[in-house]
């Protein structure tokens, strides 16, 4: 499978292409669901804050869709926009579609703090161009954090509406939320190559242990352990199959288009 | 290199220009190509060099011939700029009559750190507030809630006294403020 000599053994090459499509996935979906915002968002700076946290998302994706792309041989587009619904791997925690304010800060509020512990496992990792590409994604998604940890703390507090619509979305949200770290075949490959500092199944223990006191302080029910934890990047369907929609409409008008 | 040096350079690139394959190739050196980068503007913050800006990196003359390399650090991941500045740069270089590669790279990541004086004093007087130092804003100061903080100085009448209105702004290396004092609002650099 891999056209692309990279050194690597082919084992390790094959396990990483997983990793990378899965984090490229998860960076891709996430940031076109907040461009769903784009013109709508509850206030003027949400507009804009939404808009430019879709921007960062995207260009995450763009970054980490290169890397595979030089790993795999494919045009980093393509593997954005030319796969069927049922071939993307980003977690089942993004399958939710926009739903309210209460939704989309949940659901950031779950996604950026577990992709924050992802990506400390793999700063500092053995395959250069993805920990170099981590030192500097690690700067843009502590805004990120903060961002949702705010609005997360101003809902939970913010009276009886803006509660009852947080808890709302938590009990819709929580089973999915560690579908982040959904097991990858060839994890252990990653981890013994020192690519990944340690097993997904370890990094879900440390997002409970950093969420757990957040939680506790405003008396939020944690999110339960996954259902159906192999099949997290699986089963997609209607709300990613609409949104699938949506973010390929432009290359499907005209295949082939160049910019 | 002295300011005299820079526009010594600047001018033998401009002679290689002007007089194309007339006149001698002038000599390509490290030096004439910082010098020429020197005085590309970024394009989401034209006020400042992308010297100043701190995302030239790595500098490869070679030999005659080859291509001249030059490694740049984007300042975010999904920079929608990084495309018109490696025009630019190809565009600017083209006065040294040789083949230009240009390579974005992550192999040190751009921080804010990395804005010269020079390019601090220009965003001050463009009304932008330039960053303060990464640390600092790690350590509890910028990045903390949204509210009240006392670092981020108005850049119209200087007081301290001012409020992060978004951690977002227009493009993805600022932040939307306003000040409490002189009621003005504002945008600073986001500490990277």
């Amino acid at each position: 499978m891999s056209a692309v000599s990279t050194g690597l053994p082919p084992a390790t090459a094959t396990a990483l292409e997983t990793l990378l499509r899965a984090m490229a996935d998860d960076e891709f979906v996430i940031g076109f669901s907040d461009s769903e915002w784009t013109g709508i968002a509850p206030q003027l700076e949400e507009d804009v804050a939404m808009s430019s946290l879709a921007q960062d998302e995207l260009g995450h994706a763009a970054a980490l869709y290169g890397l595979l792309g030089g790993l795999t041989g494919s045009d980093p587009d393509a593997l954005a926009y030319d796969r069927e619904p049922a071939d993307y791997r980003h977690c089942r925690l993004l399958d939710h579609g926009r739903g309210d304010w209460a939704m989309t800060i949940a659901r950031r509020y779950l996604y950026d703090t577990a992709d924050a512990i992802r990506l400390e496992a793999l700063a500092g990792g053995s395959w250069a161009p993805l920990a170099e590409l981590v030192g500097k994604l690690v700067r843009e998604e502590r805004y990120h954090v903060m961002h949702a940890s705010t609005w997360f703390d101003r809902l939970a507090r913010g009276g009886r509406e803006p509660r009852a619509r947080l808890l709302s979305a938590l009990d819709e949200l929580g089973p999915d939320a560690a579908t982040v770290f959904t097991p990858l075949p060839g994890e252990p490959v990653l981890v013994e190559a020192g690519i990944f500092a340690a097993p997904l199944s370890e990094l879900e223990r440390r997002w409970r242990a950093a969420i757990g006191p957040t939680f506790g302080a405003l008396d939020l029910p944690m999110p339960p352990v996954a259902n159906e934890p192999e099949r997290g990047r699986l089963d997609h369907g209607e709300a990613f199959a609409w949104l699938w929609g949506e973010f390929t409409t432009v290359r499907h008008a005209d295949p082939g288009a160049v910019w | 290199m002295s300011e005299a040096g820079i526009q010594l350079a600047v001018a033998h690139a401009r002679a290689g220009a002007t007089h194309g394959t007339h006149a001698p190739a002038p000599r390509v050196d490290e030096a004439a190509v910082r010098a020429i980068l020197a005085a590309v503007p970024d394009p989401e913050l034209p006020m400042l060099s992308i010297v100043d800006l701190g995302i030239v990196h790595r500098v490869d003359v070679g030999p005659d011939g080859d291509p001249i390399r030059v490694e740049i650090l984007p300042t975010f991941v999904g920079c929608p700029a990084l495309e018109l500045i490696k025009a630019s740069i190809v565009e600017r270089l083209a006065a040294l009559g040789r083949p230009v590669e240009v390579m974005a790279t992550f192999e040190v990541p751009w921080t804010s750190d990395r804005i010269s004086p020079a390019g601090r004093q220009a965003l001050l007087e463009a009304g932008i507030t330039p960053p303060g130092p990464v640390a600092e804003a790690r350590a509890g100061g910028t990045l903390t809630l949204i509210g009240l903080e006392p670092r981020v100085p108005c850049p119209y009448c200087g007081s301290r006294r001012t409020v992060l209105d978004n951690a977002f702004g227009p493009t993805q290396c600022r932040t939307i403020r306003s000040c409490v004092d002189c009621r003005q609002p504002f945008e600073a650099i986001k500490p990277v």
